[in-house]
């Protein structure tokens, strides 16, 4: 497969990266970025948003955005990219550097048939000359990335599903045999399973060709299964390097820890997720310290006199914080206690009478014109009882989002029914005024992207003080006590009432539209992925405040969420949702760690895990 | 399966097509009886009003018929080709606008052509260099264009290139292909200026768009040549929008041509209306608006195939079972 055959070899390493500084006018995005990559190496960039990851990654490949300029070196083979011709590096990119983005459905041209991408990359080559040669050789690239079908490469970008989309793209990508693939979240638009298979791919791919491999992502536990060594990037600059399997044992830096407690373990359920407080800062406003200083629990003076330089700890381990020796030891104990188990949620199983909500055979379909109906919901029965968290699982497609829009009154069911608090709520238009005002008192719902939920133009304390008016029966007005009394149930200040929208972070967001929907003093919460679109960091704390909600106000969640790790936190049992049906229910603890499902076994199965065995501890009480 | 439906896209546009010419033909047949006065009198014109006259107009035109009696005649005629005779000259209207139409049908493809040609090549240039002072010039030229009357650009251009520069004539419509394209020069430039800043503002836009798009960089990131990004990726791609208002363009160059044929004192469609129309010759104006509104139909159904041929998620979203 590799037709490296006949490039000369230089020694040293592949790819070096110097002094990389990107920024956009006058606003810095990177300072000062060292990368080195050798032959045949994964290394994978983690950080969350705003970390100048993907802009990175276009660095070296030298296609920046318009308006962004970078400065440094980037070395690939001892060519310097940074100082060849637009020309000259065209000649390298796809040759010896080539590129995979996040997007399935957005980086295959919709006008151009699959197969094309692949064809337009070999026309340059004399042995493909001829179209049926090139045919040919498409047929042999979509088979490296597991594609059979060759109706694929006739088919347009818009009739593949994006795991197909993705791999397409990937043969595409890797057609001219680059020495080096540069995959900018290439899973993260996919489905869990399909993520998993893609990632798979991505590795065998890396191995058979002993290309380089640059993986960026946002997912610390993907990033340790992949790849060799981690460069974690935060705020624009690099914080901590290390082997994988180093750093994920023993973290050298806070930031990276904090990050490691923050992911939601999937095969236990901890007591408390160890959030990070605040949010990324931009790489502009901490230029003269250490980036990570304002959410650190260990900050001294001396972390804010200057940026700390990225230093060498261990034989290839660096770290860019300057009391690692002082505190490691502090780092270790909390690494450890992290895998400390909570008690697993016992509640009396089997038990349905005085159900909050009830959904018996429901059915929702849509129709379409010209078109086969889309069966969204197939006859699905569940219940949610006081007090009680239930996870709803599935991926795209899966219809559970359907599920939660007809549960409180967005959609109206085909057939069944929902009984919520006794009253029969499938059909809002056909309630009486009274009914359906209970019942939206009785149920409310967070949704997924904390930027379209709340309206732009409304202040946080308009938004919530509408909510309080919209409450039945409200006697008194929405007065800024109570507004502030709401903000501080989610964990904000009450100052946040006077901002809009746009200046909130999404973490502030999502807490802003919980106190919305908290401000009926609701008994159940549908959640609909309400931390998908969330930094792990943040995922914590939004995670967190829903844990310390349910115990202070005694609320049901419905949680909607494709993200198993996730659901174990929070649920106590769980709903698998597959095509439209309930393929297993029980306790969360039953149903992960023992799928009956072949489909729940799939899920369970497709989430990343380290190959380091976990330590055992005392403490660790898992059944 | 893709020829098979193209052709059910087709269809159902000419199946869409064909009730929208009838609603328009019954509006242009209802002229005669909307027009103040007797219908008789209206298509009577100069002529003298005796008795013989009269009646032989009253069995022309079926006007003693019922109204729709009258119109299925009169739509039967139309369809045969026979538009009636113009009350000028007692000459059949077939063969005057026959006559006519070669002028108005060269000068508005000549136009259409710079129109798309010149202002997708502008959007284009604008696009590539989005924020410089030649994407804010092109800007400019476009709104001066839109904004300035076809007559007051046809005026300046005459007095500029016919009379000061004598680099062209300023008058007639030539003959033979290269003396009528020399002669048709100046008032196709003046009609498509008028025009083309849509073009121009749309393929601006829509490349602005494209080369933004993720599998633009996706492409670069592969190395391809800068000409096939540029063509198969970004021109194929912004040109769907620009299609979808060809359609108008077209039809707003033909319009156009009405005033650039009176400024250019050419003998076309337009003059022949604007003529029609002070003599109150009926069925003159029958045929030219019947032409004309055929036109755009037809011109939308072309538009609306070209645009299938080119964006394939079109034919393939409507046959998809």
């Amino acid at each position: 497969m590799n037709t490296a055959v006949g490039r000369t070899y230089r020694e040293g390493p592949l790819l070096e990266v110097k002094g990389l500084t990107i920024s956009h006018g006058a606003i810095p995005i990177t300072t000062s970025v060292d990368i080195v990559l050798k032959r045949g190496e994964t290394i994978a960039i983690v950080g969350e948003s705003g970390s100048g990851k993907s802009l990175t990654a276009r660095a070296i490949a030298g296609i920046l955005p318009p308006g962004m300029s970078a400065t440094g070196a980037v070395t690939l083979d001892g060519i310097p990219l940074m100082r060849v011709s637009e020309s000259e590096l065209r000649k390298i990119r796809g040759f010896r550097v080539s590129m995979l983005m996040q997007d399935p459905f957005t980086m295959l041209n919709p006008l151009m048939l699959a197969g094309d991408h692949i064809d337009e990359m070999l026309r340059h080559r004399p042995e493909f000359a001829s179209r049926a040669a090139r045919a040919e050789e498409v047929k042999r690239r979509l088979a490296e990335v597991g594609i059979v079908d060759e109706d694929v490469a006739r088919r347009l970008p818009f009739q593949l599903s994006g795991g197909m989309c993705q791999r397409v793209a990937l043969a595409a990508a890797l057609a001219r045999d680059p020495e080096l693939l540069i995959a900018d979240e290439p899973s993260t638009a996919l489905d869990v399973t399909t993520q998993a298979e893609i990632i798979k791919l991505l590795r065998r791919v890396q191995r058979e060709r002993h290309m380089g491999l640059i993986l960026i992502t946002h997912n610390l536990r993907l990033a340790f299964s992949t790849c060799q060594r981690i460069y974690v990037l935060y705020a624009g600059s690099i914080l901590e390097l290390g082997d994988a399997a180093a750093v994920e044992s023993q973290p050298f830096h806070p930031y990276t820890l904090g990050l490691l407690l923050s992911e939601p373990p999937v095969d236990l359920r901890v007591p408390r997720l160890p959030a990070i407080r605040g949010s990324v800062p931009r790489a502009g406003d901490v230029a003269s310290s250490c980036a990570f200083a304002d959410r650190c629990d260990w900050v001294k003076e001396i972390c804010r006199t200057g940026k700390p330089p990225l230093a060498a700890r261990e034989a290839s381990r660096f770290t860019a914080c300057i009391r690692q020796h002082e505190i490691q030891g502090e780092l270790d104990a909390l690494r450890t206690a992290a895998v400390l188990a909570a008690p697993p949620i016992t509640r009396p199983h089997g038990e349905t009478a005085g159900a909050l909500v009830r959904v018996d055979l429901l059915a929702k379909t849509f129709a379409a014109k010209r078109r086969r109906p889309i069966y969204a919901v197939k006859s699905v029965s569940l219940h949610v009882m006081p007090g009680e968290s239930v996870g709803l699982v599935g991926e795209s497609g899966s219809g559970k989002t359907t599920l939660g829009r007809c549960l409180v009154g967005l959609e109206t069911p085909t057939a069944g029914k929902i009984l919520v608090n006794g009253i029969a709520a499938e059909d809002f238009g056909a309630m009486t005024k009274v009914d359906r005002a209970l019942v939206r008192r009785t149920i409310q719902m967070v949704f997924q992207d904390p930027y379209s939920t709340l309206n732009p133009r409304h202040s946080v304390g308009r938004a919530l003080g509408e909510a309080l008016q919209a409450c039945a029966g409200a006697t008194s007005a929405a007065t800024p006590e109570r507004i502030a009394s709401l903000l501080e149930e989610v964990g904000l200040s009450p100052a946040y009432a006077m901002r809009r929208p746009a200046t909130l972070s999404g973490g502030e967001r999502q807490r802003v539209a919980i106190a919305r929907a908290l401000a009926v003093k609701p008994a159940i919460l549908v959640c609909d992925e309400p931390v998908s679109a969330l930094d792990v960091s943040v995922q914590a704390q939004v995670l967190n405040l829903f844990r310390r909600l349910q115990v202070e106000r005694e609320l049901s969640y419905l949680f909607i969420s494709h993200d198993l790790a996730v659901v174990r936190q929070i649920t106590e049992r769980i709903y698998v949702l597959y095509l439209g049906e309930i393929v297993e229910e029980g306790p969360t603890e039953r149903v992960i760690e023992n799928p009956h499902h072949p489909y729940t076994r799939r899920l369970v199965e497709s989430i990343p895990r380290s190959a380091l065995p976990r330590p055992p501890c005392p403490g660790d009480i898992r059944t | 399966m893709t020829g098979s439906s193209l052709m059910v896209v087709v269809m159902r546009r000419i199946a869409v097509a064909i009730p929208l010419l009838l609603v328009i033909s019954f509006g242009v047949f209802a002229l005669v009886h909307i027009a103040p006065g007797d219908p008789v009198r209206s298509l009577l014109g100069a002529r003298t009003s005796d008795p013989v006259t009269l009646a032989a107009i009253r069995a022309r035109y079926h006007l003693d018929d019922p109204l729709l009696v009258q119109y299925g005649k009169w739509l039967s005629q139309v369809i045969r080709g026979d538009l009636g005779v113009s009350i000028q000259g007692n000459q059949a209207v077939t063969s005057i606008i026959a006559g006519r139409l070669g002028v108005t049908a060269f000068l508005s493809l000549m136009s259409t052509i710079l129109v798309l040609g010149l202002g997708i090549l502008l959007g284009a240039v604008a696009a590539f260099r989005h924020g410089t002072w030649l994407d804010r010039l092109v800007v400019a030229f476009g709104v001066f264009g839109v904004s300035a009357p076809t007559f007051v650009t046809g005026i300046f251009l005459l007095y500029v290139f016919g009379v000061m520069l004598h680099w062209f004539p300023i008058f007639g419509p030539g003959s033979g292909f290269l003396d009528r394209a020399w002669h048709l020069t100046l008032p196709a430039i003046a009609l498509a200026i008028s025009v083309m800043a849509i073009v121009v503002k749309i393929t601006r836009a829509a490349m602005i768009e494209e080369l933004s798009r993720d599998y633009v960089m996706f492409a670069r990131a592969r190395g391809l040549s800068s000409r096939r990004i540029l063509f198969a990726y970004v021109l194929r791609n912004s040109l769907i929008p620009v299609i979808t208002a060809a359609g108008l363009i077209v039809v707003g160059i033909v319009a156009g041509a009405i005033y650039v044929e009176v400024t250019f004192s050419l003998p076309g469609l337009g003059a022949l209306t604007i003529d029609a129309i002070l003599k109150r010759d009926i069925p003159m104006i029958q045929g030219t608006t019947l032409l004309f509104a055929a036109f755009v139909v037809l011109t939308n159904l072309l538009v609306d195939v070209i645009y299938a041929l080119i964006d394939p998620r079109i034919r393939f979203c409507r046959v998809a079972s």
